[in-house]
């Protein structure tokens, strides 16, 4: 029994490595043709590439991403840091993925060992960093964060990158406000509890509502970024016959399972409808749905942090330090009645 | 008169004892409970109404039908969730990531490498078909790792459920494809001039076929033959192996129908959302159902109507509007109470203290007309 159990037990770490394979292998299948031009292969073939190189200008970055394939905000971010980090940017890029923060700590040791110039970093977890990051303080190599920050000592990066969910979700409700309905009976679907895109985007709201008497929330549901539960809370709303006129999506897809119901009660939304539609994240087919005057806002969460990181280091190059530790860049966000199909264009992920 | 009255108490006790004993007494009860619950916090829960929808059709709208709709792919699921359960006493937990890659398989023989298609590459009969084989083959997968390689269903399953997103993203080329052709979408909504949402109909069938299945093969008693003792099954001439090999390819067609379903509903997918959790919830219909998580004998009716309970109560909750922080602990509580209510052990010491209280009665009874 007991050898069995030992077996099944190796076997367990046997499998799990094996699914640990296949998971970290298969982003490089889609990273590949989304930049031809960049070899997806990471510093392995970089590295006697570069003593080869007659021109000493190119400068090596390290990039540690998580996966692109989770979500559209992750695979637009890794798009944007292909798209901007080429040779002919003057950059030599090596690329590392992972959703799992270990594997990201080895990856940072290997750019380490590689000498890169810079390291730039979307950790998956915010703790661990410490150690190697002095490591890399230790060899002259400067880190900048984008998209996450983590939990260590400030001196230990350049910079940091990030989004502000709580900017995010202040930006739409005062473009809520500024619609001037008599009443605002809101039918608020939240994403994951406790993740930061949702914390920020429900605090807005939870303010507003605690501040003014017109504003209520007909109901407040988590639909975990889930289209269909998202219409599912939407339609149990429906059916209890009370009444609403906003309906305040924490992300793209659950508007749009919001919108699905809305439709199945033959209740009208978006421009000149009876219910306000909004949305996050800014998907390009949410975009167009904007523009066709389906729905009301999207508000923007920027994954094009690339040209920012970029200028940090070309000023660092040139021996300017960055003016603020934190960086926190500009959301837009969009409104039916003035979005250009430029806009759908230049900003839909 | 007295007389009379007894002995339709006996009757009814005698009439209750055998329904408590049926296994499918449980998710009925639990259902009933639900019912009853809602009946009395708002009557107007059971209404159901016929109006139009924004294209202009009539549809069916209310409670009732939203369940009935929405339990569709876990209720389909649940069918195949019981055999594997069955036969090899353990359950698949990669329906969910399963559902993904079917789904994007269906989503790529539609659009080919376009994915905005003005036109569908690919009849939809014909994806639906591929999506379902190739939902198969991936059940298969599973069923050899189990049946001939030994390994834990849970584990053996663990690798899809691990890989199974991201195998469903590369399929597509990570890119999320989006079908405008209003034909692919009647599937998971309405076809216009039946008020009754598709997904019934579907699920319908589905309980249809393996109403058949199990009434006209085999399957059903090798299935628990496997699972009960599948050495003793071997000297009886039949082959275990088989018996969870097909079992979990039966799964694996399940999990295609209810891919398809799910894909239809808002015609696109995302990868790492699209049936999130589901096999938990497969899992649970069938202990819901009363039977035996490791293996052996089914009841499918009771599986099935497990599928229901779970979306009934999911429903009740959303109608409730409890906030979203305290939604999984109000599941959880019902859901312990079910289950240990329903776990064979306990529904057998209930039986037994039922049968102490139930002739005591009797006798009580019989002293009183004596006096």
């Amino acid at each position: 029994m007991k050898k069995f159990f030992a077996l099944l037990l190796a076997l367990c770490m046997v499998l799990a490595l094996c699914a640990c394979g296949g998971k970290t292998e298969t982003p490089a299948a889609p990273a590949a043709p989304a930049a031809p031009a960049e070899p997806a292969a990471p510093a392995a073939p970089a590295e006697p590439a570069a003593p080869a190189e007659p021109e000493a200008t190119l400068i090596k970055v390290g990039i540690i991403n998580n996966d692109p394939n989770e979500s559209g905000y992750r695979t637009a971010n890794d798009k944007d840091m292909k798209a901007t980090f080429t040779e002919a940017n003057g950059y030599e890029a090596s690329f590392a993925y992972s959703l799992k923060n270990d594997e990201q700590i080895a990856a940072a040791q290997k750019f380490i060992q590689d000498e890169v110039d810079y390291l730039l970093l979307s950790a998956a977890g915010t703790a661990g960093w410490d150690s190697v990051l002095q490591d890399a303080q230790a060899a002259g190599i400067k880190v900048i964060l984008f998209d996450r920050t983590i939990d260590a000592d400030p001196s230990l990066y350049e910079a940091s990158i990030v989004s502000d969910m709580a900017q995010e979700g202040n930006t739409a409700v005062a473009w809520l406000e500024s619609q001037n309905l008599d009443v605002y009976n809101i039918v608020h679907i939240q994403g994951v509890m406790g993740s930061a895109a949702q914390i920020g985007r429900t605090g807005a709201v939870d303010e507003m509502v605690a501040a003014k008497d017109n504003w209520n929330l007909v109901t407040q549901q988590t639909a975990e970024w889930n289209a269909e539960t998202a219409e599912q809370i939407v339609q149990a709303v429906i059916d209890s016959g009370k009444e609403f006129n906003v309906v305040y999506a924490e992300n793209d897809d659950m508007a749009k399972g919001a919108v699905a119901a809305l439709d199945k009660a033959n209740i009208s939304h978006g421009v000149d409808g009876d219910v306000i539609i909004m949305g996050f994240d800014c998907n390009h087919w949410a975009l167009e749905e904007l523009l066709a005057g389906n729905w009301n806002y999207d508000g923007q969460c920027n994954p094009f942090q690339a040209s920012y990181i970029d200028t940090i280091i070309k000023d660092l190059e040139n021996g300017i330090a960055p003016a603020d530790k934190v960086v926190i860049m500009t959301e837009k966000g969009f409104d039916a009645t003035t979005i250009t199909q430029e806009d759908v264009d230049n900003y839909g992920i | 008169m007295s007389e009379k009255l007894k002995t339709t108490n006996g009757g009814v006790g005698s009439f209750l004892l055998r329904i408590v004993r049926q296994q499918i007494f449980i998710p009925i009860a639990a259902l009933l409970i639900l019912v009853l619950f809602n009946l009395i916090m708002d009557p107007s829960f059971f209404k159901i109404t016929l109006s139009t929808n924004s294209a202009g059709n009539p549809v069916f709208s209310g409670y009732l039908i939203t369940i009935l709709d929405n339990a569709s792919e876990l209720a389909i699921l649940a069918i195949g969730m019981t055999l594997v359960t069955a036969s090899s006493g353990g359950q698949d937990i990669s329906v969910g990531s399963a559902i993904a890659i079917a789904g994007s398989v269906l989503l790529r023989v539609l659009c080919g490498t376009n994915s905005r298609p003005e036109v569908l590459q690919a009849p939809i009969i014909v994806a639906f078909l591929a999506c379902c084989f190739v939902a198969m083959l991936f059940g298969g997968f599973n069923g050899i790792l189990v049946a001939y390689f030994r390994i834990q269903p849970m584990v053996a399953t663990l690798i899809l459920y691990t890989a199974g997103r991201s195998i469903a993203a590369w399929i597509n080329n990570n890119e999320l494809p989006i079908i405008s052709d209003p034909t692919f979408g009647y599937y998971g909504n309405f076809i216009p001039g039946i008020p009754v949402p598709t997904p019934i109909f579907i699920a319908l069938a589905c309980m249809i076929i393996i109403a058949l299945v199990l009434k006209f093969t085999n399957l059903g008693l090798y299935a628990q033959a496997a699972g009960i003792n599948a050495h003793s099954s071997r000297l009886n001439g039949i082959n275990p192996e088989v018996i969870k090999l097909i079992s979990y390819m039966i799964l694996g067609i399940c999990v295609g129908v209810a891919g398809f379903i799910k894909v239809t509903r808002f015609s696109t997918i995302n990868y790492s959302v699209v049936a999130k959790d589901i096999e938990m919830d497969a899992i649970l219909a069938v202990a819901l159902g009363g039977n035996a998580l490791s293996g052996g004998k089914f009841n499918m009716g009771a599986s099935i109507f497990g599928a229901y309970v779970i979306q009934f109560l999911t429903t009740t909750l959303y109608k409730l509007n409890v906030t979203s922080t305290a939604l999984p602990a109000y599941k959880a509580i019902v859901v312990i109470v079910l289950v240990v209510l329903s776990a064979p052990t306990v529904r057998a010491k209930l039986s037994v203290l039922w049968k102490k209280i139930a002739p005591k009665k009797d006798v009580k009874e019989a002293s009183a007309d004596a006096a």
